[in-house]
């Protein structure tokens, strides 16, 4: 087990490995290049191999990343192309903005989800169950900015309870904080809770229909014993890989939900230098993005194989 | 059987199950009209084929139907209780501490997050009635009556550190942790092998007998039955056929369909003529792995001649399957040859010429998987004709036909597809396609051994006509060494890839035998009540 | 009506009519739309009446006829995509199938690399690089996408392929050919086609996010994803022109899934057998 899980924190860092080398070469190897990017419609050919050499462009690509490499894993990211500030100030401010929006409907949603999910798997085939079955696939199929868009139309235009814009600054308190994320925070609640909750349900069904629970039950065992007994144990390893899923679905998500809302997180940021084509910036976002994405799936992947009684038990 | 039988305990009277249906339709019966008592120390034998009903009815006992169904019929007295008016909470009470169920899986039913020992004390622990240490103690008691290895440690393990004989014995255990007063055994055996089925059995029976439990034995093999039961319900299409005394079932069966069921093990057919001598196939000193690593098959040598049956016999692991793809070209050889009609066979199946792999057909164990679903009969037997002779459409049509007429089955069926057939019809279609190709030598992997008793008879009374009409030689795989003694003129036992004895049946079967083949033949239930004791008996010797 | 031998569930019936109605607009919208999808007819944000049903837009034109318009671009766009991640998809991944060996473990490793990283943010980074030209757009998501069909036409094959009744053919000395299209094809074709609509609705969401973001379907070409960038920042006067484009994304997947939901339900219950 020890070996399984030593594995898989080698694959994690090897993904994350293959991650930067696929950032970087999608950046800096593809057609169009940097230097062509930054003078966009004033490029000669001159004054784009002037700036290349500038650049350190005409140098072999693999000894660039190994320099970029090296500068990224001690925190150098590089200057942004559009306003040479340095991106690591650039990200910060966003970064942590991005954190706490999906930190806070990471909060409300996975209990919600998890709750919900066991509900409609015990009284599976009730009208609870094929309701919200109806309902969560109705969800998902709706796009975030429609559901960002409604909440806005309803709650902040119509009845301005909340403000449509979430333009918090560094200075915004902590409650004014909450009140101007409220309704972001609800859009991406609404979209990972279907999904969520659509493979809590299906995983915990899955446990419910084997031979064992039924035997739970002939031996005179109540329902709740039997669920948590004798289900939970075995479908904890596959809703907390649920959730990872969902999480790092979430990191993604957020990039949408940032535009509706003008949130200055991340996800804006990034969908803002790509506009600008400012390559470090997109490379450092596409990094941090990444990097979330990969560790949430390391970390479902080795607490599956920790809470496996094959594994940890072997014979 | 002398042993003490008492009060009546259960009392089932036209008990009816069936599906529910949708709104005002009600769903297709499961169980009509069924009666019995069950008296204290009493054990009854349900017995039937696939569809029988005979699970249905044990867990109804429980008060339990699955998902769908419902009792829709008749009472269930347990001590004189209505199961089916108790509330919830009477019927939780009911189950694992008086009512006790053990399952077929073992290794499916118990839970493979607890060790067995949590498990086991679960129900004796529910309510409080006796302590931790008393409920342990229990339990490293039954271990120890179950012949279980290291009984004081052995409940420490989990579902996937023990083996599948001592997982149905520690199902045992934990059906009488709680002193239950009935059992209900669901095909507890029939997963299995021959030899570790034997030792289940004698375990339980040992156990029944010491402690007085009142038992339901459901199973569709009547020779097992016959050595745990007093009494046995024989059941077919969810209604009672007969029910008699164990003795009255095996010597006096008075209806038609249980006579059928006894006939057909007891009386044996005659052995296949024996053949010219020019071998068809000689298989010597085979050897083959997976992968290089994990020999499967060592030095294994065989021949068949034309018109022969060789049985290749043993159990789970012992390699009898392998050998056939060995011989196909699936897994090629490492070492050895095979030759057909003298000609060594290429290792790997494409290298081989149309016309070797034409002369070699097989014919699987699960007409399910072995049918394409989404191919009509006259494609999947029609196939084979095309392929192998290049004949034309009508010409293709034309010999479908007659194979199917050979086949017994109807030519309107030729545009049907394998969903809408039978078990035993899908088996002859499978048949079918084989002969189709007009091979010599004809491999049969388990044929019967997904299919009900007397359809199995039916398919291996069809593959003996074939025989005697066209000459084919079989090779039939099985780890039913009934079936082996009446069908087959020679007989090879393999153990864990390597042969043990071979040759002609009535030379391998008869003294001085190999120990294992002895140990093998001594295993196959026999259909009188008196057989396990005298397996048990000539063990202790 | 049957498919496969079943009858729909009723909201798979109401899916298949969603998807036939959108079909048939993208199809005929210039036959359908009442004005020309560039025209400027009136006023900029001119309510809705019996002549514009939903309204104009930001520069005055008919919100309806540009929707029709852009029906065939989302629409269009996204099944050239997901035909082109199937094509993809199925050959490498019945070929990783077939082969075994090291070509499978090496495609295998590959596709677990990709999957484990976020599409999104590669479609990003792809596309801030190469620019959002409409081939870009296609081949990027196409391979994106492929992978996830590779995972399951592997598995479909690797399945089926190991049942008798593909072995019976190989021992018969059937050619490849022969075993992919009449032995495996015809077995894994439901699974097959609720994994189209599955992918087509993430293709079709994934360009109307992008387009929504600025980095899809560049103007003049209007598709729906854009429209709703295009008309957002009425939704603070309350005017519900962004809903419009945007329900109509919600609908079309919720069609495409209510019949996939029912299709796979259909294949748990095993296919071939008569429910």
């Amino acid at each position: 087990m020890i070996r399984l899980t030593v594995l898989r924190l080698f694959l994690g860092l090897a993904t994350l490995w293959a991650a930067s080398v696929m950032i970087f070469a999608g950046t800096e190897l593809l057609p169009g290049d940097l230097a062509t990017a930054i003078l966009q419609n004033s490029a000669t050919p001159e004054n784009v191999a002037e700036l290349r050499k500038e650049l350190g462009l005409d140098r072999p690509p693999l000894v660039r990343y190994a320099e970029w490499l090296g500068r990224a894993v001690q925190g150098n990211l590089g200057v942004s192309l559009s306003n040479q500030r340095d991106v690591v100030e650039e990200l910060a401010p966003r970064l942590r903005n991005t954190l706490f929006l999906a930190a806070l409907a990471t909060l409300v949603a996975v209990p919600l989800a998890i709750g919900l999910g066991l509900l409609a798997a015990i009284n599976q085939g009730s009208f609870f169950d094929r309701a919200v079955n109806l309902v969560t696939l109705l969800t998902i199929s709706i796009p975030d900015y429609l559901v960002g868009y409604l909440l806005v139309k309803y709650f902040a235009v119509r009845l301005d309870w909340f403000p449509v814009l979430a333009n918090v600054t560094p200075e915004t308190p902590m409650g004014d904080r909450l009140w101007l994320t409220f309704l972001p925070t609800m859009t991406l609640v609404l979209v990972i809770v279907a999904h969520m909750m659509r493979m809590t349900r299906a995983s915990v069904l899955s446990i419910m229909s084997s031979p064992y629970i039924e035997m739970a039950f002939l031996k005179g065992l109540s329902k709740t014993r039997v669920v948590i007994r004798h289900a939970f144990p075995n479908a904890l390893a596959p809703i907390i890989s649920v959730v990872a899923l969902n999480l790092a679905y979430l990191v993604v998500g957020v990039v949408v939900v940032e535009s509706v809302f003008v949130y200055p997180g991340l996800g804006q940021l990034m969908v803002d230098a790509v506009s600008k084509h400012d390559l470090p910036l997109v490379q450092a976002c596409g990094l941090i993005f990444a990097g979330a994405f990969i560790v949430l799936n390391m970390i479902a992947d080795i607490v599956g194989i920790l809470s496996n009684p094959r594994l940890r038990n072997p014979r | 059987m002398s042993r003490a039988i008492g009060d009546v305990i259960l009392d089932v009277t036209g008990l009816q199950i069936a599906v529910r249906g949708s709104g005002q339709k009600p769903g297709p019966v499961l169980v009509h009209d069924v009666s019995f008592t069950l008296r204290r120390g009493q054990v009854l034998g349900l017995i039937g084929e696939s569809g029988a009903g005979k699970s249905t009815i044990g867990l109804a006992v429980l008060g339990y139907t699955r998902a769908g169904c419902a009792i829709t019929g008749g009472t269930l007295l347990f001590e004189g209780r209505d199961i089916r008016t108790m509330s919830a909470t009477e019927t939780r009470d009911l189950r694992g501490k008086y009512i006790a169920y053990i399952a077929q899986s073992a290794a499916a039913s118990f839970n493979p997050a607890h060790t067995l020992m949590q498990q086991v004390c679960e129900i004796p622990l529910r309510d409080g009635r006796y302590t931790q240490a008393e409920v342990r103690a229990r339990a490293i008691e039954l271990f120890r009556e179950l012949d279980l290895p290291d009984p004081a440690h052995f409940g420490d393990r989990y579902p996937h550190q023990v083996s599948g004989g001592q997982l149905q014995r520690a199902m045992a255990a934990m059906a009488m942790a709680a002193r239950p007063d009935i059992l209900v055994f669901d095909e507890p055996t029939t997963a299995l092998d021959v030899t570790t089925q034997v030792e289940v059995l004698a375990s339980f029976r040992k156990l029944i007998r010491e402690h007085g439990t009142a038992a339901i034995y459901i199973t569709h093999d009547l020779a097992v039955v016959a050595q745990i039961a007093d009494e046995i319900m024989v059941l077919r299409h969810g209604r009672m056929v007969e029910h008699a005394s164990a003795t009255d079932i095996l010597q006096n069966p008075r209806q038609d369909y249980t006579r059928r069921l006894v006939a057909d093990r007891a009386e044996g057919h005659p052995i296949v003529s024996a053949p010219d001598n020019t071998p068809l196939l000689d298989v010597s000193h085979a050897v083959a792995s997976y992968s290089g690593l994990v020999r499967v098959i060592d030095d294994v040598s065989l021949s068949i001649s034309r018109g022969d049956t060789l049985a290749v016999v043993g159990e789970s692991g012992s390699g009898k399957s392998t050998l056939a793809r060995v011989i196909i070209g699936l897994l090629p050889r490492e070492s050895g040859d095979i030759r057909f009609e003298g000609k060594s066979l290429p290792p790997r199946l494409k290298h081989r010429t149309r016309d070797q792999l034409r002369r070699i057909q097989m014919i699987y164990q699960s007409p399910d998987i072995a049918l394409n679903p989404n191919q009509t009969l006259l494609e999947i037997i029609g196939r084979p004709v095309a392929f192998y002779f290049n004949r034309s459409r009508s010409e293709v049509r034309t010999r479908v036909l007659e194979l199917l007429r050979m086949m017994d089955l109807p030519e309107s069926f030729i545009d049907r597809k394998p969903a809408a057939l039978s078990g035993g019809q899908k088996q002859r279609v499978g048949i079918a396609r084989a002969l189709a190709a007009e091979p010599d030598l004809i491999i049969c992997d388990e044929v019967t051994s997904a299919l009900d008793q007397l359809v199995g008879e039916e398919i291996l009374r069809l593959l003996a006509k074939l025989q005697a009409d066209l000459d084919v030689a079989y090779l039939f795989i099985t780890h039913d060494l009934g079936t082996v003694k009446r069908i087959a003129n020679k007989v090879a036992v393999m153990l864990k890839g390597k042969l043990v004895a071979g040759g002609d049946t009535s030379v391998v079967f008869s003294p001085p035998l190999h120990p294992y083949t002895e140990l093998l033949l001594s295993s196959v239930p026999e259909m009188r009540a008196d057989w396990l004791d005298e397996v048990l008996a000539r063990q202790d010797t | 009506m049957r498919i496969f031998g079943h009858r729909p569930s009723w909201p798979a019936m109401i899916g298949l009519l969603i998807i036939a109605v959108f079909l048939i607009a993208a199809i005929a919208a210039p036959l359908l739309a009442p004005f020309p999808e560039a025209d400027v007819v009136g006023d900029a944000w001119a309510d809705a009446d019996a002549t514009y049903w939903m309204g104009l837009d930001n520069l005055g034109r008919d919100i309806f006829s540009r929707l029709l318009y852009g029906a065939r671009m989302s629409i269009g766009l996204s099944l050239v995509i997901t035909i082109l991640s199937f094509t993809i998809g199925i050959i490498t991944g019945f070929t990783a199938a077939i082969a075994k060996g090291w070509v499978d473990t090496l495609l295998s490793r590959l596709v677990d690399l990709i999957l484990s990283m976020p599409t999104l943010i590669f479609a990003f980074v792809v596309l801030s690089v190469l620019g959002t030209d409409l081939p870009v757009l296609i081949v990027t998501l196409a391979l994106l996408d492929s992978v996830k069909v590779f995972r399951l036409a592997r598995a479909l094959a690797m399945n089926i392929g190991a049942l008798e009744y593909v072995e019976v053919a190989k021992v018969r000395g059937e050619g490849l050919w022969w075993i992919i299209t009449r032995e495996i094809l015809p077995n894994a074709m439901a699974p097959l086609i609720a994994e189209f609509g599955l992918r087509f609705t993430f293709a079709f969401l994934f360009v109307a996010a992008l387009s929504f973001l600025g980095l899809g379907v560049q103007p003049p070409a209007a598709d729906w994803g854009s429209m709703v960038r295009d008309y957002r920042d009425v939704i603070a006067l309350d005017l519900p022109a962004p809903l419009y484009p945007a329900g109509a994304i919600a609908l079309l997947t919720i069609g495409v899934n209510f019949v996939v939901d029912w299709m796979l339900s259909i294949h748990a219950r095993g296919f071939g057998e008569r429910a």
